[in-house]
C-alpha cells in the first residue's frame, strides 16, 4: 500500500506524524517514535514566554538587590556566559536530526511579536526540516477586533518568515475569527501549511482552594469532529499543506481526516495514553481498510470527502445544523 | 582611554595584582574586604592564569582563623599564598601571623582596614584592626588611594620575597576599598620585572618536603627562646631597604615614584602633619591650598609603618620644622598616645640623638585622632590641625572631626574651608537602593572615564537599612587626577531620584551657586515649584539654581522597565549636566545599553533605548518665577512623641544628622534603650494590605508571617470598643475562649514594606469574588490616612490578655504582642518571622545572644532597634558579641543566670525563717515551666520584697539585688548559618554538649547573607552562591543530625512557610525542655534569587521536594522508650525535584550557565534528599535508648 504523503514539501512515508508532546522531549523518545513508524516528528515547543520569562526573571533576580547595601553590592555571583536563548532546544534539534532519519519539525510557540521570532533562524541552522509556528492567543480584550487578531497572527508569521527559509506551518486555535479568512490570509503571508488545531486548554476550578487550576485533558476520539469539519472546509480553499489532529486514536480516525483533505495526521494523546507502539496499530488499521476498499494509495482518497468534493456540501454548513437537531428529535 | 587605564575600585585593583602574584588563596568573607576574595574565586573559576601561567587555587575557609591557618600551611609547603581580610578577621589571624613572621616566611595579607568592634560593631573604615596586628612581626605597607593600592600590593609581594618578612598591605576600608577611580594597573611585564626571574624560588626551597626533611615549629625553653627571637633582627633591619629598592624598580617600570615616607609641601615648612592612609591625600590637598595662601606647611605621608625606619622617617622632615601633629585613625584608650604618634615621637627623638635628624632640636609633637569608623576627614579638618599647630599652646592630644564636649579634646573646624579646585566636575545623586541609581552612576563613570578620557572618582554612601535603603553617590570628573577622598560638599549637579527625600535631607545645601538640580517627581512640571519645601525654594533662589524635573517612574512604567529608573535618570544627567558633550554622551548611553543587555535580551535593549528617547522629550526645566510659598517643614519621618533621648539622639541620627551629635549625646558604654524602631515612620510601601473582616477566618497566619510585625491582631472586650470610631473595623471573635470579645486585625501603613507575604499566607477567599482574600494589597495613597488613624487607635487598645491566650495554636498565639517589630530587614525577609515568634512567646523573660550577621544588623544597627518592651516594661535583652563566639557568649549568659539563681536560692533558704517561710518555700519549689508559672513566681517575689527590705542583714541586701534571678529567664542564642555551620560551629558544638539550658535558633538562609551570599556549609548541593559560582558541588551539612548524636539535645528542623503550626510546636517544646535545644529554621532570602513576596512558597517547595525535612528530636521521648525523632514532613510526592529547584534563581542560574553540570548536581541533590529521608525514616521508627549526657 502506498501511504506516501507530502507535507510542507517533505516526502513522508505515511501521513502519520507525531505532533509536539513530551514524547519528543528526549532523544530516546524521538528514536522510539521513529521506530514505531512516525513519518515525521514535531518536537515539543520552544515557548516565547519561557524564553522571555527565564531571561527577565534571571536579570531581575540578579539586579533587584544590587548596589543597595554597604556590606554587599550583590547577593548572587555574576555569571557572564549564560545560556540565555534556546541553546538547549537547538542542541535537541541537532541531536534529534542525528538520531532520526525522518523529518524533524521544530515548534515555536508564542502569541506576540518579539525577539523570539528570530530563533527561527537558529532553528534552521540547527538542522530542522520545517517549522511549526504555534500561535496560541487567547484574546480577552473587548477592544481588540477580529481584524486586529488576524493582523497579529500575520505579523508574527511574517517576522518568522523573515528569519527563516524553512517551510512554515501555522498551528491555529479552533476558536479565533473567521477561520477560512484567517487561513487564506496566513497562506498569502507565506504559510506553507496550516495545522488544525491547537488544543484549547481551559482551566478547571479547584473547589477546595477556590482558584482556577490548570489541568490538561488528553484528546479523545470525540474531539476529532472539530478538525475533521474544518479540514474538510479548508481543503481546496487554501493553497497550503493541511495537517490535522486532536482526537486521532485509531486508523479510522486518521482515514477520516485524510478523506477530509489532510496531508498529515497528527498524533499525541493516543501515544501518551496507549504508548508509542500504538502508532503501528493505527498504521495497520489504515492499511487494512485501504486494502479492503481497494485503494492503491492514500493520495487517491485524500480530500475526497472535503466540502468541495463530497456529495452534499451543505453537510458542512447551517443546513446540517438543522438536520442534526432534527435527527436527534426523530430518535 | 590609554590601554592600561582601568576604572575599578580599590578591592578590585588589589585583588587583580594579588591574584596574579599568588598560587594559593584562602578566603573568608568580611566587609569591606569580601570583594577581593570574590574576585579571586571568580577568576580561578574562569581559569584565569597568574603571572606564571597557572591558575591559583582558591579555597573558602570556615573563618579568618582558618584562612590564616590554611595560608600558613600553604606557605610552609612552598606556595605563594595570600588572603584578604579586615577587622575581626585580621584579629583572628593574629596567632598565625606570629607564627608566619616568626618563621620568616614570605607572604602578603591584604587588609581593607576597618574598625574593630568595641562598644559597638562598625563595618566602616579605620586603622583599629591593623594597629592591633602591628606587634606580630609583619611588615606593614599602607596605600593612600586606589592607584597606590594596586601599586603597593605589587611592591609588597615583591619585597616579601626578598626580605622574608611577611607583609600586611592595607588601605582604608570603604574610602579606598570601595572608591572607584581610573588607575593604571601594572601589567604582567611590569610585575615580572619587579619580582625578577627567580621570584619565589628561595621561598620554595625553604618548603617542607620529605625530600629534604626539616623540623619547624619547635617548643623552646628559657635557655634559647629569647636568643632565637633576636636572631631575626637582621631581616627586620634590612626590610626597609628592600622595600625602598622595590619602590625604585617600580618607579622605573611605571613612572610612579613612591617613598617609604614622602614629604609634600613647602620646603621650609614649620608645621608638618604626619598621616597614613587616604587622609594623606586630604592633608596634601589642604597643604597645597594653605601654601597657596602663603602659609608654610607640609605633610609626611607614611607608607611603611612596620618596620618603622626611624632614620628615613626623620629625614623626610624639612629642617625648619617646628611643630608636628601626628594623626592616628585609631584609638588606644589609656595610652600616652596613639601608635603612629608614639612611633613618630620615638623615631624623631632617636634620629635627633643619633644626629641624623634634619633639625637641631625636637619639634613640638602633638597627636590626634580622626576618622574612626569612616568618619569624614575633610580639608577643613586638616586645616584645623595646622591651625592648632600654629597656636601658642597646641593641645598635646586632640581629636578632629567631632565635637567632644565631654573631655574637650576636639578641634573646631571651619566647614566653609574647601580645598576643592575648579578642575573637577562634581555630581551628587540621592537614590533608593532598589531604583538603580548606583548602577547607573557606575555606568556613567565608565562612559566619562573611557569615552571622554576624563579622570573619574566615585564613592557611594549607603544607609543601614536593608529595605528602602537610601544611597548617595558622589562622582567627580576632571582633566587632572582626582585626589579628594572625602564626600562632595559643593556640587555642580545634584539629582534627587525620590521626591520623598525632599525636606527630609538638606541636599540642596550641597549645590554650588548656579548648579543644576534634577528632581524625579510625579508632580506635574507646572506644580513642582509650589510643591517644594520652603527651605529648598529659598536655596534655589539664593543660589540661582537651575531646576529640571522628570516623572521617571511613569516613564519607566510606560517603557516596561519596572521600578528601575536608572536609564531615565542617567539620560537626564547627561542631557543637562554638561559634564561631557550631550550628543556624545547620549550616544555612549545608547551604546552601553546595547552592550549591557544586548547579549541578554534584545527586548530589554529596545525598551531602554526607547526610554532614552522618551526621557529627552519629557525632561523639563521649570521656571523659578514663583513666590516662596512652600511648606515650612517637611515631616521628619520620626515619631514626634518619642521619648527625649530617643528623639534628641536617635531621631537626629535617623534624620541623617548624626555627625553633628556631640560626644555627650552618646552613651559611653554602647548601651541603648530598646523598643525604638516604632518611632521611625519610614512609609516605604506602595501597596499595603487592608483587612476584610467579613471574609476573615481569624487564623492569625498573616500576622505570623509578617516580617516587620506590621500586622497585628487583638482580642478586645466588647465594652472597650463601645466608644471606638466607626471606621475601626472589628468582627466578633470567632473562638469560644474569646466570647464577649471583638477581633481586630490592623496594618501599620507606615511600617509595612509592602512585601505581600501576608496576602500569600491568607487561606480565606472572598465568597463573591474569589480573587480577593481576607487581606488584600491596596495602593497606599487611597488608604494611607485612614489606616494611620486606625493604627493609632488600634495601638491605644490594650494588649490581649495573655492569661487567656493559648500559645499552642497560632490563631490564639498570635494575640501575643510582638516584642520584635519594624526592623530594617529586607521586605519579605524569611528570618524575622521566627524572631518575632520567639519574642511573642518568651520575650518578657528572654535574653538574646545574637551572632553577627543580618540578624545583628537589622536587630541592632543604630539609630533604632526592633527589640521592644511590653506594657510592663519587660522585653528581650539583646546583645551581639562577635560572629565566631555567639554560642559561647550565650552560654556565658546562662552560666551567670544559673549562678545568680543558685546564689539567690541559698540566700533565700538561709533567710527563709526570718521572712515568710511559706512564701519562701513556694518560691523555692515553684516549677515555672509555663508562662503562668513564671507570672505567679514574679508575683511571689513581689510579695516577698517588703519583708526582705525590712530585714537588717547584709545577706538580705545581696538577695534584694539578685531576687529576680528566682524568676525563670530564657537564653536564646540566635544567628545565621555562617555562624552555626562554619565560624561558630566549634563553639556551638561545645555549648550543645554542655547540657546547659540554652536554646539555639539558626536562621538558615543557606549562605552568608549579610556579606552578600557567599557559600556556607549550609548551602545545598547545586546552588550557585558566591565562592561557588559553578554550583556547590557538596551536600549540605546535616547540623541537626550532628546535634542529635549527643542524645541529650532537643533538635528541630522547621519551615514556617511549609507548616506554621509545626514551627510553633518546636519553639514551645524547645523552651520547655530542660537542657540544650537547637532549632534550624529555613529562611528564604534575597540571596536565593526568588520573588520575596512568595518566599513562603519557596519554603513549602523545599519541604515538598524533601530538600528540607521537618522533624523534632526530643530526648524526653527517648527516656520514655519511644523514638526520640519524629519525622514531620511527608515523603515527597512529586518527582519533579529539578524542576522545583529551578523556581529559585540560585539553581536556575546553574541550569542556564552550565546545563550539563546542573543536571548532574541536581540529580545528586535529589539523591541526597532521598537518602537523607531514608535515614530519618529509619531513625524515627526506632526507640532511642537514653544516652548518658
Amino acid at each position: 500500500m502506498d501511504l506516501k504523503s507530502r507535507y510542507l514539501g517533505l516526502e513522508l512515508r505515511t501521513p502519520l506524524v507525531a505532533s509536539a508532546s513530551p514524547l519528543s522531549e528526549t532523544i530516546d523518545g524521538v528514536k522510539r517514535l521513529e521506530d514505531a513508524g512516525a513519518s515525521a516528528i514535531v518536537l515539543s515547543s520552544l515557548f516565547e514566554e519561557r524564553l522571555r520569562r527565564d531571561r527577565e526573571t534571571i536579570l531581575e533576580r540578579l539586579s533587584s538587590h544590587t548596589d543597595s547595601f554597604a556590606e554587599a553590592q550583590s547577593f548572587l555571583p555574576a555569571l557572564p556566559d549564560f545560556h540565555w536563548g534556546p541553546e538547549a532546544y537547538l542542541e535537541h534539534i541537532r541531536r534529534a536530526k542525528q538520531a532520526a532519519r525522518v523529518p524533524i519539525i521544530a515548534s515555536l510557540n508564542g502569541a506576540t511579536l518579539g525577539g523570539w521570532t528570530a530563533y527561527a533562524r537558529d532553528i534552521q541552522s540547527a538542522g530542522a526540516d520545517a517549522l511549526e509556528l504555534n500561535i496560541y492567543a487567547i484574546e480577552t480584550d473587548p477592544e481588540v477586533s477580529g481584524d486586529d487578531v488576524e493582523r497579529a497572527h500575520e505579523d508574527i508569521l511574517r517576522a518568522v518568515k523573515t528569519a527563516t527559509t524553512l517551510p512554515v506551518a501555522v498551528k491555529l486555535s479552533p476558536y479565533v475569527t473567521s477561520l477560512p479568512h484567517l487561513a487564506r490570509r496566513l497562506v498569502r503571508a507565506g504559510a506553507q501549511g496550516l495545522v488544525l488545531f491547537n488544543r484549547f486548554y481551559q482551566p478547571d476550578f479547584d473547589l477546595e482552594r477556590m482558584e482556577p487550576r490548570p489541568h490538561l485533558l488528553l484528546s479523545t476520539p470525540q474531539d476529532l469532529r472539530l478538525p475533521l469539519h474544518w479540514t474538510a472546509v479548508l481543503r481546496g480553499r487554501v493553497d497550503a499543506s493541511l495537517a490535522a489532529g486532536g482526537g486521532v486514536h485509531s486508523g479510522a480516525d486518521a482515514l477520516k481526516l485524510l478523506l477530509a483533505g489532510a496531508d498529515a495526521t497528527m498524533l499525541a494523546s493516543a501515544l501518551l495514553k496507549y504508548g508509542v507502539e500504538h502508532l503501528r496499530v493505527v498504521e495497520r488499521e489504515m492499511v487494512r481498510w485501504l486494502e479492503e476498499k481497494e485503494y492503491a494509495s492514500v493520495d487517491q482518497l485524500r480530500g475526497s470527502m472535503s466540502q468541495w468534493k463530497c456529495a452534499d456540501p451543505s453537510a458542512f454548513e447551517r443546513a446540517q445544523y438543522i438536520r442534526t437537531l432534527e435527527s436527534y428529535a426523530a430518535r | 582611554m590609554p590601554a592600561n587605564k582601568s576604572i575599578l575600585d580599590g578591592n578590585a585593583a588589589v585583588a587583580d595584582v594579588a591574584y596574579r602574584l599568588s598560587e594559593v588563596v584562602s578566603i573568608f568573607p568580611i566587609t569591606p574586604s569580601s570583594a577581593m576574595g570574590e574576585w579571586a574565586d571568580q577568576w580561578s573559576g574562569e581559569g584565569r592564569a597568574n603571572l606564571w601561567g597557572d591558575v591559583p587555587l582558591v579555597c573558602e575557609m570556615q573563618s579568618e582563623g582558618g584562612a590564616a591557618g590554611a595560608a600558613h600551611g600553604a606557605l610552609q609547603a612552598g606556595a605563594l599564598a595570600t588572603t584578604f581580610t579586615a577587622s575581626q578577621g585580621l584579629l583572628l589571624m593574629i596567632p598565625n601571623m606570629y607564627k608566619i613572621a616568626g618563621e620568616l616566611t614570605s607572604a602578603v595579607f591584604h587588609v581593607a582596614a576597618r574598625s574593630v568592634a568595641a562598644h559597638a560593631l562598625s563595618i566602616f573604615g579605620d586603622h583599629g584592626d591593623v594597629m592591633a596586628a602591628r606587634q606580630t612581626g609583619w611588615a606593614m605597607l599602607c596605600s593612600h588611594d586606589v592607584q597606590e593600592a594596586a601599586d603597593m600590593a605589587a611592591i609588597a609581594h615583591a619585597a616579601t620575597l626578598e626580605a622574608r618578612v611577611p607583609f600586611v598591605h592595607f588601605f582604608d576600608g570603604f574610602r579606598t576599598s570601595h572608591e572607584i577611580a581610573d588607575i593604571s594597573l601594572p601589567d604582567d611585564a611590569v610585575l615580572r620585572a619587579l619580582l625578577g626571574p627567580d621570584a619565589g624560588r628561595a621561598h620554595r626551597e625553604r618548603a617542607l618536603t620529605p625530600d629534604r626533611p626539616v623540623l619547624r615549629g619547635t617548643a623552646q625553653n628559657p635557655d634559647v627562646f629569647f636568643q632565637s627571637r633576636e636572631a631575626a633582627n637582621p631581616y627586620y633591619d634590612a626590610a626597609p631597604d628592600v622595600v625602598r629598592r622595590a619602590m625604585a624598580r617600580y618607579a622605573k617600570l611605571t613612572g610612579r615614584d613612591y617613598g617609604l615616607y614622602d614629604y609634600h609641601g613647602a620646603p621650609d615648612a614649620e608645621r608638618v602633619v604626619v598621616v597614613m592612609g587616604s587622609a594623606a591625600q586630604t592633608v596634601a590637598a589642604t597643604v597645597d591650598a594653605l601654601n597657596a595662601r602663603g602659609e608654610k606647611v607640609g605633610v609626611v605621608k607614611v607608607r611603611l609603618y612596620r618596620p618603622f625606619d626611624a632614620a628615613a622617617f626623620a629625614k623626610a622632615f624639612p629642617a625648619a620644622t617646628k611643630a608636628v601633629a601626628v594623626l592616628d585613625r585609631t584609638k588606644e584608650p589609656g595610652s600616652v598616645g596613639e601608635p603612629l604618634f608614639l612611633d613618630a615621637l620615638g623615631a624623631l627623638e632617636r634620629a635627633l640623638s643619633a644626629g641624623t635628624a634634619p633639625f637641631a632640636s625636637l619639634p613640638r609633637l602633638i597627636g590626634g585622632r580622626y576618622g574612626l569608623s569612616s568618619k569624614e576627614f575633610t580639608p577643613a579638618m586638616a586645616k584645623a590641625v595646622f591651625d592648632e599647630l600654629a597656636a601658642p599652646k597646641p593641645r598635646a592630644r586632640f581629636s578632629v572631626g567631632i565635637r567632644d564636649d565631654v573631655t574637650g579634646l576636639s578641634l573646631d573646624h571651619d566647614p566653609s574651608f574647601s580645598a576643592e579646585n575648579g578642575d573637577a566636575f562634581r555630581a551628587v545623586f540621592f537614590g533608593l537602593g532598589s531604583d538603580g541609581t548606583v548602577g547607573a552612576n557606575k555606568n556613567s563613570i565608565h562612559i566619562i572615564g573611557e569615552g571622554a578620557d576624563q579622570h573619574v572618582q566615585a564613592y557611594f554612601v549607603y544607609d543601614s537599612k536593608k529595605s528602602g535603603a537610601m544611597t548617595v553617590s558622589h562622582l567627580r570628573f576632571g582633566p587632572k587626577p582626582i585626589r579628594a577622598p572625602y564626600l562632595i560638599e559643593r556640587a555642580d549637579f545634584l539629582a534627587c531620584h525620590q521626591d520623598s527625600f525632599l525636606g527630609r535631607f538638606k541636599m540642596l545645601e550641597l549645590l554650588a551657586p548656579g548648579g543644576v538640580f534634577l528632581l524625579n517627581t510625579s508632580v506635574p512640571a507646572e506644580s513642582v515649584w509650589a510643591s517644594l519645601p520652603r527651605a529648598d525654594q529659598e536655596l534655589i533662589r539664593a543660589k540661582k539654581l537651575r531646576v529640571f524635573v522628570i516623572d521617571a517612574y511613569a516613564l519607566a512604567r510606560e517603557q516596561k522597565l519596572g521600578g528601575r529608573i536608572n536609564t531615565v535618570m542617567q539620560t537626564c544627567f547627561f542631557a543637562i549636566s554638561g559634564v561631557i558633550a550631550r550628543d556624545k554622551a547620549l550616544a555612549a548611553v545608547r551604546d552601553s545599553i546595547r552592550r549591557s543587555y544586548g547579549k541578554k535580551s534584545e527586548e530589554i535593549v529596545l525598551r531602554n533605548l526607547a526610554a532614552v528617547d522618551a526621557t529627552l522629550s519629557r525632561l523639563r526645566e521649570i521656571k523659578i518665577a514663583g513666590e516662596i510659598n512652600g511648606a515650612a517643614a517637611a515631616p521628619s519621618g520620626f515619631d514626634a512623641h518619642a521619648p527625649e533621648f530617643v528623639s534628641r539622639v536617635l531621631g537626629r541620627i535617623y534624620a541623617g544628622d548624626g555627625d553633628a551629635l556631640p560626644v555627650s549625646a552618646l552613651p559611653a558604654d554602647g548601651t541603648f534603650p530598646t523598643g525604638t524602631a516604632r518611632y521611625e515612620k519610614r512609609a516605604l510601601a506602595q501597596d499595603v494590605p487592608v483587612w476584610d473582616p467579613a471574609c476573615c477566618i481569624q487564623c492569625g497566619k498573616c500576622a505570623l508571617v509578617c516580617p516587620h510585625a506590621a500586622i497585628r491582631q487583638k482580642a478586645v472586650p466588647e465594652e472597650l470598643l463601645a466608644g471606638a470610631p466607626a471606621d475601626l473595623p472589628s468582627a466578633p471573635a470567632k473562638d469560644l475562649e474569646w466570647k464577649g470579645h471583638r477581633y481586630l486585625l490592623q496594618v501599620s501603613p507606615d511600617d509595612c514594606t509592602g512585601c505581600g507575604l501576608c496576602v500569600d499566607a491568607c487561606p480565606a477567599r472572598n465568597k463573591s469574588e474569589t480573587g480577593l482574600k481576607a487581606i488584600n494589597m491596596t495602593p497606599i495613597a487611597a488608604v494611607r490616612e485612614r489606616e494611620r488613624r486606625r493604627w493609632a487607635r488600634f495601638v491605644e487598645l490594650p494588649e490581649t490578655d495573655r492569661a487567656r491566650i493559648k500559645p499552642s495554636a497560632i490563631r490564639s498565639q498570635q494575640f501575643q504582642q510582638p516584642l520584635f517589630e519594624f526592623s530594617g530587614a529586607c521586605a519579605g525577609c524569611g528570618e524575622t518571622p521566627y524572631l518575632k515568634l520567639l519574642s511573642q512567646l518568651f520575650g518578657d523573660r528572654l535574653l538574646v545572644a545574637n551572632a553577627t550577621g543580618c540578624s545583628s544588623i537589622y536587630g541592632g544597627n543604630l539609630p533604632t532597634t526592633p527589640w521592644a518592651k511590653n506594657p510592663e516594661g519587660r522585653g528581650p535583652a539583646w546583645s551581639n558579641s562577635l560572629f565566631e563566639d555567639n554560642a559561647e557568649f550565650g552560654l556565658g549568659l546562662r552560666l551567670a543566670l544559673d549562678h545568680a539563681e543558685l546564689s539567690a536560692r541559698g540566700l533565700l533558704e538561709a533567710l527563709a525563717d526570718r521572712l515568710d517561710a511559706d512564701l519562701a518555700r513556694e518560691i523555692l519549689g515553684a516549677r515555672q515551666d509555663d508562662e503562668a508559672g513564671v507570672r505567679e513566681q514574679r508575683a511571689r517575689l513581689e510579695r516577698l520584697k517588703p519583708a526582705l527590705a525590712a530585714l537588717d542583714d547584709p545577706r538580705a541586701r545581696r538577695l534584694e539585688s539578685n531576687l529576680s534571678a528566682l524568676s525563670r529567664k530564657s537564653v536564646w542564642i540566635v544567628g545565621g548559618d555562617g555562624w552555626a555551620y562554619d565560624i561558630g560551629y566549634g563553639g556551638l558544638d561545645h555549648v550543645l554538649a554542655s547540657g546547659r539550658n540554652v536554646k539555639v535558633l539558626v536562621l538558615d538562609t543557606e549562605v552568608y547573607s549579610n556579606t552578600g551570599g557567599q557559600k556556607s556549609k549550609a548551602t545545598p548541593r547545586g546552588a550557585v552562591a558566591k565562592f561557588s559560582n559553578a554550583g556547590n558541588p557538596s551536600a549540605k551539612k546535616d547540623l541537626g543530625l550532628m546535634a542529635m548524636s549527643y542524645g541529650g539535645v532537643y533538635v528541630a528542623s522547621v519551615a514556617m512557610g511549609a507548616r506554621d503550626e509545626h514551627t510553633l510546636r518546636a519553639f514551645l517544646e524547645a523552651e520547655s525542655y530542660d537542657g540544650p535545644a537547637l532549632i534550624i529554621a529555613y529562611s528564604h532570602c534575597i540571596a536565593h534569587g526568588i520573588d520575596m513576596g512568595l518566599g513562603l512558597r519557596a519554603q513549602k517547595s523545599a519541604v515538598d521536594t524533601g530538600r528540607w525535612l521537618l522533624y523534632r528530636y526530643d530526648p524526653r521521648r527517648a527516656a520514655a522508650g519511644e523514638p526520640a525523632l519524629a519525622l514531620d514532613s511527608k515523603a515527597p510526592q512529586s518527582a519533579a525535584f529539578a524542576a522545583r529547584l529551578a523556581d529559585e534563581g540560585r539553581f536556575q542560574m546553574l541550569a542556564r550557565a552550565h546545563p550539563a553540570r546542573a543536571k548532574e548536581l541536581f540529580a545528586r541533590a535529589a539523591e541526597d534528599a532521598r537518602a537523607r529521608r531514608a535515614l530519618f525514616e529509619y531513625l524515627s521508627a526506632r526507640p532511642s535508648g537514653p544516652k548518658e549526657g
